[in-house]
């Protein structure tokens, strides 16, 4: 491994490479930030770039830095303006928009900054010392434990909504669900619930939902309510970015625990970064004190630092199963194996003794990736958190084009458009009336992935036997169910002491 | 009723109307070859309806809590600007209905202009720099630089 190690860091510290991480790390951040450009089509982008450079050292190392450079650029208008364009940074606007809104923007970007950098370089320690042993474990995953894996990170997100909330929740997640089956199914390829119209054939894009569920209910409210307008213009003077003592010791564990965590979820093929990001958030949520938990939801730092080092540590764990066994774990490292492929590499167990230059050249590139978007960045917050302090009169506009640009670039008709406007004055009702609206974009996210799951383990097991017949599946989906009852028992019960006039013990 | 309730009455009928058609209208087009397959298109569609009725019932029957510390302020919804917000969502319709008659360019133009004259903004030269940078430069970058085509002219130059 040392030696391995040493071949890195002599192809990875080469002018050209350095600059490629620069290069790529820069791009990445800046097209990141628009809604609608998410890792995927930037790294699509790219490739012809990358292919000319020739040297697939080079190439998979400014992959690589776009890569990094377009999550962090995504968690920047998640967190700035509630528009997460990709749907690993969805999680991070939970805590971190509510932060911007409370004059913290520039507080919540380095947060991000930082564990995003902690997420990425532990990710890339436990890739060099798991990747091989790794690779064998995620091969014991078989559907039918994606999909238990799967239906527990649904329920896992009862522990957003809190007590009083998880049927809703629930049933905001079922719709997610629901909305995801809309468009041609993967078996059989049959059109389901198109209502006979040509542009759904090709289902709901992502960013449709996503503007429509976040960006656009909050824009419509901050102009319903000049109230709330006017808080945020008071607040956004104070622009403080350091974080003190106090915050670092409070996140420290949780960017510990979330990019361990994250690492070992991105490298089980199909989890990936947004599943990592929103267990995260969840199990942080749950195991912190009860008074920390009040804070969910409305800028808890904690909240912010779980979601943003997890999928980092997950974007890098993904590269697991890239590297060492060629099966591509989430779409955008699929992009990146078409890359490689271009550039004569056939990435696989072999990739580690044919070209070791290859393999280490591309760990070392991450330390340097992240060290790089570290260092590139900490400077330019207090600029970016600027982007607040444009008046509201011009915000609010560049606002609904950026959600309107982000639908359109998605799916390239302007039917979506449409569906945008309508599902935004859906989501905005559903806010007024306290349905929580994340359960549903997660629903909507994992839905063709569970479906998928789900069909395969039933063709494999002729039947719903694979439930019983898998000790392993049986185990998470009794873990889900665990999550989802648990809650609305303490809640009744609750509600019961309430009513017969006995106070809680608290 | 509360507002919740009539939601989740809503999502019921919705799930019912969904259960409906994957039990009924999908199950009898299905070809003979797919119904010997153990899982159908219609299958994971059927378990969704189910578990939506369950938990939109569950909604209805549960009692109603109202948070201690609502994040929507809804005790001022008298004095709220409605006027403003349903003339941002006309835009909105208009721009996703004008954009590939008018171009890219004209539309996003007219669309920045008119959304902060909609807010009450009066500040005609900074409007129009703001919007016509806006424009000119998110094109140049989307289609020069990424190249992915959006028509910048009217329709009828053919651009």
């Amino acid at each position: 491994m040392i030696e391995g190690i040493l071949i890195g860091l002599s192809t990875a510290f080469t002018l050209t490479n350095i600059l490629m991480v620069i290069g790529g790390c820069l791009i990445g951040t800046f097209i990141g930030m628009l809604p609608g450009l998410g890792p995927m089509s930037i790294i699509a982008i790219m490739i012809p770039v990358a292919i000319t450079i020739g040297d697939p050292s080079a190439a998979l190392i400014l992959l690589a830095g776009v890569y990094y450079g377009a999550i962090f650029g995504g968690s920047t208008s998640s967190i700035l303006i509630n528009a997460p364009g990709v749907a690993s940074t969805v999680a991070s606007s939970f805590d971190g928009y509510p932060m911007a809104r409370d004059g913290k923007a520039g507080k919540a970007l380095t947060i991000a900054a930082i564990a995003s950098f902690c997420g990425g370089t532990i990710g890339a320690i436990l890739l060099m010392v798991f990747a091989p042993m790794l690779a064998s474990v995620a091969l014991l995953f078989h559907s039918a434990e994606y999909f238990a894996l799967m239906v527990v990170g649904l329920s896992a997100i009862a522990a957003f909504a809190g007590t009083g909330n998880v049927a809703k929740a629930m049933l905001m997640t079922i719709v997610g669900l629901m909305l995801a089956t809309v468009g041609t199914s993967a078996l059989f390829n049959a059109p389901r619930f198109t209502a006979g119209m040509m542009e759904l054939q090709s289902g709901i894009g992502f960013i449709t939902l996503a503007m429509a569920m976040f960006a656009l209910p909050e824009a419509l409210y901050l102009v319903l309510d000049p109230a709330r307008s006017k808080r945020s213009e008071e607040n956004k003077k104070i622009t403080e970015l350091r974080i003190n003592r106090e915050e670092a010791r409070q996140i420290a564990p949780v960017i510990g625990r979330q990019s361990i965590q994250g690492f070992f979820i991105g490298v089980l093929p199909g989890a990936g970064a947004t599943i990592a990001s929103f267990l995260g958030y969840a199990v942080e949520r749950n195991i912190a004190s009860a008074e920390d938990q009040k804070m969910f939801g409305k800028g808890s730092i904690k909240g912010l630092a779980a979601p943003e080092s997890a999928n980092n540590a997950a974007s890098t764990g993904s590269f697991v199963p890239l590297l060492t066994l060629g099966i591509p774990g989430s779409g955008t490292t699929a992009i990146l194996l078409g890359a490689l492929l271009a550039l004569n590499v056939t990435p696989g167990p072999r990739l580690m003794v044919d070209q070791p230059e290859i393999f280490w050249s591309v760990i070392i590139s991450m330390y340097l990736g992240n060290l790089v978007l570290l260092i590139l960045n900490l400077p330019l917050i207090p600029y970016i958190a600027k982007i607040l302090s444009v008046p509201r009169n011009f915000l609010i506009p560049f606002i609904l084009f950026f959600t309107l640009m982000g639908a359109y670039i998605g799916q390239n008709n302007s039917t979506e458009l449409l569906l945008l406007v309508a599902f935004g004055i859906l989501a905005t009702i559903l806010k007024f009336a306290d349905f929580p609206l994340p359960p549903l974009l997660i629903g909507f996210i994992l839905g063709g992935m569970l479906e998928d799951n789900f069909a395969r383990s039933m063709q494999l097991y002729d039947g719903p036997s694979f439930i019983y017949e898998r000790p392993m599946t049986l185990v998470l989906l009794i873990l889900a169910a665990g999550l989802i009852v648990f809650p609305v028992l303490r809640n009744w019960r609750t509600m019961a002491k309430q009513r017969r006039g006995v106070s809680t013990p608290d | 009723m509360t507002l919740d309730r009539v939601i989740a009455f809503f999502i019921l009928l919705i799930c019912l109307i969904y259960g409906y058609s994957a039990w009924f209208i999908m199950d009898a087009q299905i070809a003979p070859f797919m119904a010997r397959n153990p899982v159908w298109p219609s299958s994971f569609p059927k378990l969704l309806a189910i578990g939506g009725v369950f938990f939109a019932l569950l909604v209805l029957i549960s009692p109603h809590k109202p948070k201690d510390d609502p994040d929507i302020d809804l005790s001022r919804w008298s004095g709220y600007n409605y006027g403003q917000a349903i003339g941002l969502l006309a835009l909105m319709l208009a721009y996703a209905l004008l954009l590939l008659p008018l171009g890219f360019l004209a539309s996003t133009f007219l669309f920045l202009i008119l959304g902060s004259l909609i807010l009450g903004e009066r500040r005609w030269i900074a409007m129009i720099l703001a919007a016509g940078i806006a424009s000119v430069g998110i094109w140049y970058l989307v289609q020069e630089v990424l190249g992915i085509f959006l028509r910048p002219l009217p329709a009828m130059f053919g651009a």
